[in-house]
């Protein structure tokens, strides 16, 4: 049976119109694994803890599909009661033109309308709606692949009139539920990404791989799902080496340095390349590189695998933590 | 490579006995360790695997693989596959062919006899969803690509670059020569597997008039 069918045996009912799609609305879920040795990137959303919180919000399992809201502009209508909940940056909100508290979960009744105004910090907000929303799955995903035009929405950022469809399983007992505040990133413009060095590293002279650690660098408009393109001194590279390698494969948070030795973090929808990449970013600050908008600035920082792996646990504790007061808190405490 | 890469180097060139190491590796790890895994990117020379450090700690994977690749040697490849690609050559289909047949002081016809008179090797899918990175090329056909990538090469377009071939399995910009266009079908998200092509398989091109060309597409 074609992987498309996937979906629509599950039962849906329309719960939001889009009135306006805003500058890029997608849907998004954790990605789409195993496809690689197809060309096939993993897509997702590029804020994973705030989507997977998002969920948890929601009463959802944390891989349901999310919207994924870029800088400004999305307006959605609920057409039926609806449970939801706002993660990851803030781009102001507002539940009927009235400002509405992100990272906790609130009941919306038929006609509330959802307004995403303007950046206020960040770049990409995730609403999750309880249920999750239902697309066709393409290859046990339901992840928008923008320039491979499939999944999510046929392939394409949401429009004005689309109706979208959320899996038909209310529980309304999580209202009031809020994600515990000294949890929430702080969203700054000018952020610390830990890298691991390598894999290519040895391509660059001592001085390059200092360049890159000791400076600031600005996030151009070249900002997009497929990476961020960084302006700031230039990499030295060594001069026995050349500028690109054989085609290998990419992970998200790579820091690819072309000719021009400017840095080039690579996001979710690419699968190969042939530059090299002087380190990787760590996976717990992979959400700060989501919300990283033109202007905003980056300084890299190496630590061990070892460090990063503690970080990474300690990320899941928290979730894990987080999922027991949920548990314990069924009733609602608005 | 990160915290939750594991990038795994056979050499450092193109070469056949390299890529089928790279295909023995990822045909076992695929089936051996699965526990942990959340991807295996095999390319030409090397294989990118993706772990979840929670479930598979590094030290762990790091001892598996070493034994895999102890072992390595006995793995059988699957036969390959030979999949026949037709192709419309030149004109608005290949718009680099007459510059390719100038550059290596040849006729067109000979640049598309040379390039339909050998089946090719599949080193790897990337770039794009079903892209298939070929080679080689025969010697007299050896081209770089063009100083100035396109931005809009259609999709079908059948390109060589170096000793490579390759075609575009969807719309993109690209710095490849285009010789020509195939109305074949390369990559279909709702299939299982969604590539017509795959790693390690083989592909023979030949030519089609403009009249087969367009009745296929139709």
């Amino acid at each position: 049976m074609p992987k498309e069918c996937q979906g629509s045996r599950m039962e849906k009912v329309a719960t939001f119109e889009v009135l306006e799609p805003g500058i890029l609305t997608t849907i998004q879920d954790l990605g789409r694994y195993g496809f690689s040795q197809f060309g096939v990137p993993p897509s997702g959303g590029l804020d994973t803890f705030s989507l997977m919180v998002s969920n948890l919000l929601v009463g959802n399992g944390e891989e349901e599909a999310c919207l994924e809201i870029t800088l400004m502009g999305l307006r959605i209508r609920a057409l039926k009661e609806v449970v939801i909940a706002i993660t990851g940056g803030d781009l102001s909100p507002a539940l009927n033109g009235e400002p509405v508290e992100m990272w906790r979960t609130h009941l919306l009744v038929q006609d509330d309308v959802i307004t995403f105004k303007k950046v206020s910090a960040g770049c990409r907000a995730y609403l999750s709606a309880g249920g999750g929303f239902v697309v066709p799955k393409i290859m046990g995903s339901s992840s928008t692949y923008l320039s491979g035009k499939f999944g999510g929405l046929e392939g394409r950022p949401l429009r004005r009139g689309d109706v979208l469809y959320t899996s038909n399983s209310p529980s309304l007992d999580k209202l009031g539920l809020r994600f515990p505040s000294d949890w929430i990133p702080s969203l700054e413009k000018e952020v610390l990404l830990r890298v691991i060095p390598g894999p290519q590293d040895h391509h660059f002279t001592e001085e390059g791989f200092q360049t890159l650690t000791s400076s600031s660098y600005e996030v151009t408009r070249q900002c997009d799902r497929m990476g961020v393109r960084l302006e700031g001194p230039r990499i030295e590279r060594r001069s026995d080496v050349e500028e690109s390698i054989i085609s290998e494969g990419l992970i998200s948070g790579a820091i690819q340095v072309p000719g021009d030795g400017k840095p080039i973090i690579i996001l979710t929808e690419l699968v190969t390349g042939g530059y090299t990449k002087i380190a990787t970013i760590i996976s717990t600050d992979l959400p700060r590189v989501a919300q990283l908008k033109p202007g905003d600035r980056v300084k890299f920082k190496p630590i061990s695998v070892k460090d990063a792996h503690r970080l990474l646990k300690e990320q899941e504790e928290r979730l894990k933590e987080f999922k027991k007061t949920i548990k314990n808190q069924a009733v609602a405490v608005d | 490579m990160g915290d939750r890469g594991l990038l795994i180097e056979f050499g450092d060139e193109i070469s056949r006995e390299i890529n089928e190491k790279v295909r023995r590796m990822a045909l076992v790890v695929r089936a051996e360790v699965r526990e942990g895994i959340v991807e295996v990117v095999p390319t030409y020379r090397s294989l990118l695997i993706i772990y979840n450090p929670l479930l598979l700690p590094f030290e762990d994977l790091k001892k598996r693989l070493k034994r895999i690749e102890e072992g390595l040697r006995q793995t059988p490849l699957p036969e390959p596959k030979l999949t026949r690609i037709p192709v419309v050559y030149g004109g608005i289909y290949g718009p680099d062919l007459d510059e390719v047949a100038k550059y290596r002081q040849i006729s067109p016809e000979k640049v598309i006899q040379l390039h339909c008179s050998k089946p090719y090797l599949i080193y790897m899918i990337g770039f794009m969803p079903g892209y298939p990175y070929m080679g080689e090329l025969p010697e007299e056909l050896v081209t770089p690509r063009l100083k100035t990538p396109r931005l809009v090469v259609p999709k079908g377009s059948v390109a060589i670059a170096q000793r490579q071939t390759g075609i575009y399995s969807m719309e993109s910009p690209g710095g490849w020569q285009i010789l020509g266009q195939t109305p074949v079908e390369l990559f279909d998200p709702g299939k299982d597997p969604p590539a017509l092509l795959q790693m390690g398989d083989l592909v023979q091109f030949y030519p089609i008039s403009e009249k087969e060309f367009k009745e296929w597409a139709f």
